[in-house]
């Protein structure tokens, strides 16, 4: 399928992973191998030249082992006002000692369920780094929220993130949220420091009926960080599942999010920031899949692209023939601050049904000149007239953050990074 | 419903129009390819050596190529060895007036409703009529010429104006650019040629007309528009073949070059058979368009209706190479029973202050899929760029596919470039009020689907474009599903 140049990088890696969970490892590493890595140009990583990445920056393909970290540690990196849970992750490993306990949920290593159908949510013939994570990730995190259960403050997925040169880190999250359940997740990662390194992460969410998912996620690692991240979700009948996605910096990221609605009356919600400057390349792909009749999927990426930085965006829209009464939009907008910053963006539909309401815009512009001027008539410099602007741009998708306190502090990192730096 | 499920039947059922074939005796390269082939083809239009050896090369240079299969279309390959590339009416010489031509000939074109004879068209369109392989009638050449405008079968440029054809020919399209277009420089047969000299507007419609009859033959025309400084020129093509059970190949190129302050504005009405009502036969239409905008205020502008072709495969593209130029795509596709279109465009940014604007509406009926491809680059040289694309999929029938594809390249910060799409099917109260007022179910149709497609329609020239509201209402009355 792929001609690429080191088909067997990573098979250190694949040889080196544990014993548990056989048969789906034995899928993993067959589907690794038939797709191998991204071929120059394939279609799905025709902007994001990762393989090349990955040949240039990693150095050693092995597992990155956890860090020695401590609870202050911890502590001093929750963000101020955050008032739930903490779930440490150190190098892509759970670490219990360090995480807290949650009434009422179920938090373990996956290596204690044994028979957890691991990879039948993000399915790793779609994606070769899902086959990876699936063939060789170490030990992972097991969360389940029982039926009927609402859990009030957030959980905080916290991971601490720090390589040798060019070591792999592969976190693997397994969520299990039960029926007329609700939950809100906050997805962060710490760097510590700026050693290359390579993250591949891959989250399931399992859905039930009704149930309320909200899955936010700020990505602000080190600038020399290389990430590939699938995060694939099933949305029962009435369930709804949320996320917002935040992303800073990174040398390369690209975050794959895949919903699949399942149920009538289901809705999948998408929002994003990329707010770029320096090298940073993001690349977005999501993907709705509208299988059944009577469901809603909302979108809204927006990007602002400073220096040499490059935005990616990909939004694909399936309605399926059985999906009548589908009503799907997306959008996607960008600003581009600098001469040599780049956007590849490529709103897609594809629609096999015919009583659909499916809409896709998408834009590249500027800041409106007048809105600057009539800023500037009141006496606002241009400087931060501009930033007030940026500021409210990225505002739209900013408001899609529930819950208040990890809200306050993206908006603090963003208001940060326009003031000074724009 | 049931009536609703009549009427879809009724339409199936329709019978391509113009699907008959004529027998005449023809002049026919054997099957086959290969460089032989193409020596013969060249022997046979009395080619220069140059253009022989540019041939070959393009033939070389498509050995080494394979054919494209990122296009979300599906298909039985051609056998292309099986083909016959070059099929001629036996009548050798090309007349010099229309007197001379085989009144046979005539008949065909008669028939398809475009008369040859110059008294009896209305005024101001000048025809090329092109079948299988060769041009063999072009009207209004005496008038045309005396403005200094040159509008002639290829063959005939090629001997007549040689330092024009050498200095254009692959300029926009270059021989390598593709699977398709590299095949079609090898074996190009025979297409239309039109330069347009300085400050000249051209005062009627150039049109060429294409014709494929001869069973097993590819078509493979090639045409080119020069348009020099502060020159105008609208062209029109149009297109028809005989239903035949076997697929037909129709592999063009069309080259565009605007000079500045040149305007160009194309347009086609492509009606190739598109298979019966179970997907059999039907012409595969593997078309490469492309015009650049070479100097500074040129204008060139593609509008298409494409109605035909079991599978269409299609770019009109502008290059947007000179300060201030303007491109422009308006098109109408239109999809039933088992045809797939992929088409749309390319809008290249390079100059200064360029615009482009893309318009596309696809509408899919039965079991067809409907594609819109396109692309919007703005290069980092090109400043204060604007682009604003709009492409609407209507779906009639629930087992018919609508498909976007846009791709939008940024690499300037001045440039505003915005994108929308919409898919919708027509709404059970917009047909529920037409009833209302008396008019049927299929008339409701019609007047919905030519009123979504009013802003392509109103681009096209007035003789094609009542030609395309009658092609529409034919091949969508009825689709309600």
């Amino acid at each position: 399928m792929s001609t690429l140049t080191k088909q067997d990088t990573f098979s250190s890696l694949i040889e080196a992973a544990p014993n548990n969970f056989a048969s789906a490892r034995a899928t993993g590493k067959e589907a690794y191998v038939f797709q191998g890595l991204p071929a120059v140009k394939a279609e799905e990583y025709k902007f994001t030249n990762i393989s090349k990445k990955l040949e240039q920056n990693l150095t050693d393909f092995s597992t990155a082992k956890p860090l020695p970290l401590t609870d202050a540690q911890v502590k001093a990196a929750v963000h101020e006002g955050f008032e739930g849970s903490v779930l440490v992750f150190s190098n892509g490993q759970f670490i219990p000692g360090l995480s807290s306990k949650i009434d009422e949920v179920e938090v373990s290593l996956i290596s204690e369920k044994a028979d957890l159908p691991i990879g039948s949510i993000a399915n790793p013939k779609k994606d070769v780094f899902a086959a990876l994570n699936q063939a060789s990730f170490q030990d992972g995190l097991f969360i389940s929220v029982p039926k009927k259960t609402q859990v009030d403050k957030a959980i905080l997925l916290l991971s601490f993130d720090e390589a040798n040169e060019g070591q792999v880190i592969q976190p693997r999250v397994w969520i299990e949220v039960g029926d007329f359940a609700e939950v809100t997740f906050i997805d962060q990662t710490v760097s510590v420091g700026e050693s290359t390194y390579f993250v591949n992460e891959v989250v399931e969410v399992k859905g039930g009926i009704n149930s309320q998912i909200h899955y936010y996620r700020l990505q602000n690692e080190g600038k020399n960080a290389i990430e590939v991240s699938t995060i694939e979700t099933d949305i029962q009948k009435d369930g709804r599942f949320s996320s917002v996605n935040i992303s800073l910096s990174g040398d390369m990221v690209r975050n794959n999010l895949n919903l699949n609605l399942k149920g009538s009356n289901s809705e999948g919600n998408m929002y994003g920031i990329y707010l770029l400057n320096g090298k940073s390349h993001v690349d977005n792909h999501t993907n709705v899949d509208h299988t059944i009749p009577h469901a809603e999927s909302n979108e809204l990426y927006k990007g602002i692209l400073a220096d040499q930085s490059r935005g990616v965006f990909n939004g694909k829209i399936f309605v399926r023939q059985d999906a009548q009464k589908t009503n799907a939009f997306q959008q996607n907008n960008n600003i581009l601050l600098s001469e040599d910053a780049t956007v590849n963006t490529k709103p897609q539909l594809e629609i096999w049904a015919d009583d659909v309401k499916c809409s896709h815009g998408c834009t590249v512009g500027q800041l409106d000149e007048e809105a600057l001027f009539y800023l500037q008539t009141r006496g606002i410099d241009k400087l931060q007239a501009k930033g007030l602007l940026l500021y409210a741009f990225a505002g739209e998708v900013l408001e899609k953050i529930e819950t208040e306190s990890f809200r306050e502090y993206c908006d603090s990192l963003i208001q940060e990074r326009l003031g000074s730096k724009f | 419903m049931s009536k609703d499920n009549s009427i879809l039947e009724e339409l199936t059922s329709k019978e391509y129009e113009h699907g008959w074939s004529v027998n005449f005796e023809a002049d026919e390269a054997p099957i086959g390819l290969n460089e032989d082939i193409i020596r013969w083809i060249s022997t046979k239009k009395e080619e220069p050596q140059w253009l022989l050896e540019w041939r070959l090369k393009a033939f070389r240079t498509w050995l080494t190529m394979t054919e494209p299969e990122w296009a979300n279309v599906t298909y039985p390959k051609i056998d292309l060895q099986a083909l016959r590339y070059y099929s001629a009416p036996k009548q050798v010489k090309k007349a010099k007036n229309l007197d001379e031509v085989d009144p046979e000939l005539i008949a065909i074109y008669e028939r398809l409703g475009i008369s040859l004879n110059e008294q009896k068209r209305l005024q101001g369109i000048a025809v090329d009529a092109v079948l299988d392989s060769v041009s063999v009638a072009t009207t209004f050449r005496g008038t045309l010429s005396k403005l200094g405008i040159i509008f002639c079968s290829f063959s005939e440029a090629v001997k007549e104006h040689p330092e024009l054809v050498k200095k254009y020919l692959g300029s926009v399209v270059p021989m390598t650019d593709n699977y398709y277009a590299a095949l079609n420089s090898a074996v190009f047969s025979d297409g239309s040629f039109c330069y347009i000299p300085k400050g000249v507007r051209c005062p009627m419609e150039l049109s060429t007309y294409f014709r494929i009859n001869a069973a097993n033959t590819g078509q493979f025309e090639r045409t080119l528009i020069v348009a020099d400084e502060e020159s105008y020129v609208s062209y029109l093509e149009g297109c028809t073949a005989p239903s035949r059970d076997e697929n037909q190949l129709h592999a063009a190129v069309v080259e565009i070059h605007a000079a500045s302050h040149a305007e160009v504005k194309y347009s086609t009405v492509q009606n190739w058979f598109p298979g019966d009502k179970d997907g059999k036969g039907g012409i595969y239409n593997f078309v490469t368009k492309r015009g650049i905008c070479a100097g500074d205020y040129s204008k060139i502008s593609w509008t298409q209706v494409e109605t035909g072709s079991a599978v269409t495969w299609k770019y009109p593209s502008c290059i947007l190479k000179g300060d201030h130029s303007i491109g422009e795509f308006y098109s109408v596709a239109v999809t039933n029973n088992y045809q797939q279109a992929d088409t749309g465009t390319k809008m290249i940014h390079i100059g200064k202050n360029t615009k482009s604007r893309i318009v596309s509406k696809g509408i899919s009926a039965g079991k067809s899929q409907n594609s819109y491809r396109g692309q919007v680059q703005v290069m980092k040289r090109a400043d204060n760029a604007r682009n604003f694309s709009q492409c609407d999929s209507l779906l009639m029938g629930d087992r018919c596919g609508a498909h976007t594809f846009p791709y939008i390249d940024i690499n300037n910060s001045s440039a505003k470039v915005e994108h929308e799409a919409t898919t919708s099917k027509i709404g059970e109260d917009q047909i529920f009020y037409c009833n209302q007022r008396g008019i049927a179910t299929e008339d409701a149709v019609a007047l919905i689907v030519n009123g979504y497609a009013k802003e392509v329609l109103n681009q096209l020239p007035m003789e094609f474009a009542v030609e395309a509201q009658k092609l529409l209402a034919l091949t969508l009355e009825g689709s309600v599903g």
